[in-house]
């Protein structure tokens, strides 16, 4: 019984990739430079940071304007997610959940803030803006100081505490 | 038929055998009666027969009578696309969601996709870069399946410390199931060629927050597939209209809508909804990473909070159960709290990751009761207690929360949510 159930999936995904062979091909090949302007994505290592650069005293500023009114004064305290002045550990009861307790890479601040960020008006900072304004995040954390420049070199560098915080829950097929 | 035998309860509670209501006699002895009555009776016409109908309607609409079975919405305060509409599962049978009740997880709004202008590329580590439109993809060679979507963060009152006092809809109401039709990602993603180092890809929306995340590649050559059509029709605006990634089984964050870009990577790239939202925080101070499978859950509809009984007697109690790993292969409910279980009869046909309506019947006699269902796949895995999903996992994790879900009927009918 266990052997005619495999045999027949092993037809079946046999006639899946002879028919997978045969596709329409209507896809237009992508240019370099529409890939470049649609593609946003930056990883932990710092691939996809942009150019420009900013320091928390300019990214004070910015978050004064565009992002207190949800997130709080100094990034807590308000309707939206709290991002920093944490009170308690992880394993607290309640646990405070900021980008300096939890979060585990740098990046990801600007990722989201600029793909996302401010929820009324998205993609209307700059990117020394959104250095600026990640810059005044990390500091508010207690990550780095209130003149140290990020940058698409600097950022990625910035220690997060929870870096070795999670454990992937996935196992590929193949391994 | 042997009525006294047929009604002897199967488990403590007045549980009986699940396939009672299948057999004949019980229910249709009372109909036999009644068209004996009716056959003396003067002739008479419902009052709906008395005028023409209503006209046809280009796209046509529940009952007036039918108003209150809504999504309830709840939006952050600064910004009304932020929030969530939950399926009122407590108001529907069967297993498929109707298009306009099927729930709505979205970070900022619906956003207004002209499907003439929206394009999809796939990018990254590949031999050809490709960009297809709406009119090509239309075009390619599409399947159907049925599968459930559910939020990661569905259910996650149940964390709580005090049980939610509120419609099931409204607790568990961040998952529904449709058929779901459309292009294998496989087909396009072997247009593109894969390259040899090629293991995650990162998919984009093209809404307001445009969101991303990140999925294994070996999941989406597997069966993910790129969704045009939701029952049947062009996929709803508030589903991802034009076009939307399925992802069977897996959290509904991977699911992504209006789905515009996949870039084909080596890593995940480590987007704001995988690392700060959508995993797990543990009593340990370490969080679950890319948990993405939806386990095997199960939820008595009916009755539930909100109902209320108001006779004594014979009743079927209903409710749904759906894995991401594969098919239920049972669903056993108790009506003691958990002491003692009878089996429900599943609705055919039971598909793999899949809302599977199962049904018992029940006979309640005024006696205070908790009622429970628990879910088996087709794994083995068992629906865990809430208690036993909180010793493994505290009450941080705020996401995948699946226990089992007691209803206690007071001696008035009353219902409402305990811990049991």
């Amino acid at each position: 019984m266990y052997m005619r159930k495999s045999l027949s999936i092993g037809l079946l995904l046999c006639s899946t990739i002879i028919y997978a062979d045969k596709t329409p091909e209507l896809g237009v090949p992508a240019s370099k430079h529409l890939i470049q302007q649609w593609n946003l994505d930056i990883f932990p290592d710092g691939e996809g940071l942009p150019t420009g650069k900013g320091t928390a005293v300019y990214g004070k500023k910015v978050y004064q304007k565009h992002c207190l009114s949800c997130h709080g004064a100094n990034g807590t305290g308000a309707s939206a997610d709290e991002l920093a002045g944490a009170r308690h550990n992880l394993t607290d009861n309640p646990p405070d959940k900021t980008i300096g307790t939890y979060w585990p890479y740098a990046t990801t601040v600007f990722d989201f803030t600029r793909r996302s960020m401010p929820l009324n008006n998205p993609g209307s900072l700059n990117n020394s803006q959104l250095y600026a304004v990640t810059a005044y995040l990390l500091y508010l954390n207690q990550l780095i100081g209130k003149d140290e420049i990020m940058d698409a070199e600097t950022l990625p560098q910035v220690k997060m505490p929870n870096r070795a915080g999670f454990i992937s829950q996935y196992k590929f097929s193949a391994d | 038929m042997n009525l006294g035998h047929d009604l002897t309860p199967v488990a403590a509670g007045g549980l009986l055998d699940r396939r009672l209501f299948l057999k004949q006699g019980l229910a249709f002895s009372a109909v036999v009666l009644s068209a004996d009555a009716l056959a003396t009776a003067e002739h008479m016409r419902p009052e709906s027969s008395k005028t023409a109908g209503e006209a046809f309607s280009n796209y046509g609409l529940p009952s007036k009578y039918e108003r209150e079975t809504i999504r309830w919405t709840v939006a952050n305060s600064n910004a009304d696309g932020n929030g969530v509409a939950w399926t009122p599962l407590q108001d529907l049978e069967g297993s498929i969601t109707p298009n306009g009740l099927h729930f709505e997880r979205h970070h900022n709004g619906v956003p207004d996709i002209d499907p003439q202008q929206h394009q999809l590329l796939i990018h990254g580590l590949v031999n050809k870069a490709l960009i297809f439109n709406l009119e090509q993809l239309l075009q390619y060679p599409m399947l159907s399946r049925m599968c459930f979507i559910e939020c990661g963060g569905n259910s996650n009152a149940g964390w709580r410390t005090e049980p939610i006092q509120t419609k099931l809809g409204y607790f568990h109401g961040m998952v529904s199931c449709s058929e779901w039709t459309g292009v294998p990602l496989r087909l396009l993603l072997n247009e593109a060629k894969l390259k040899g180092r090629a293991k995650w890809l990162v998919a984009e929306g093209a809404d307001a927050s445009l969101m991303n995340v990140s999925l294994p590649l070996d999941k989406a050559l597997k069966d993910c597939f790129i969704a045009l059509y939701q029952n049947g029709e062009r996929i709803r605006p508030e589903n991802g209209y034009p076009l939307r990634l399925i992802v069977p089984g897996w959290e509904g964050v991977v699911n992504v809508k209006w789905l515009r870009r996949l870039h084909i990577t080596n890593r995940p790239v480590m987007a704001r909804n995988e690392t700060s939202k959508y995993t797990e925080l543990m009593p340990s101070g370490t969080a679950r990473q890319f948990t993405f499978v939806m386990e095997a859950k199960s939820v008595i509809t009916k009755p539930s909070f909100g109902h209320k009984l108001t006779r004594h007697g014979l009743y079927q109690i209903s409710g749904l159960a759906w894995s991401g790993r594969g098919k239920i292969k049972a669903v056993e409910v108790s009506a003691d709290g958990g002491k003692t279980w009878a089996l429900a009869e599943l609705q055919t046909p039971v598909l793999s990751q899949c809302f599977t309506r199962f049904r018992i019947p029940w006979q309640w006699q005024g006696e205070t009761v908790i009622l429970q269902s628990r879910a088996i796949d087709e794994t083995g895995y068992v629906q865990p207690t809430r208690a036993a999903l909180v010793a493994q996992r505290g009450t941080h994790g705020y996401f995948h929360y699946n226990a089992i879900v007691s209803w206690k009927i007071a001696t008035n009918g009353e219902i409402s949510h305990v811990y049991a």
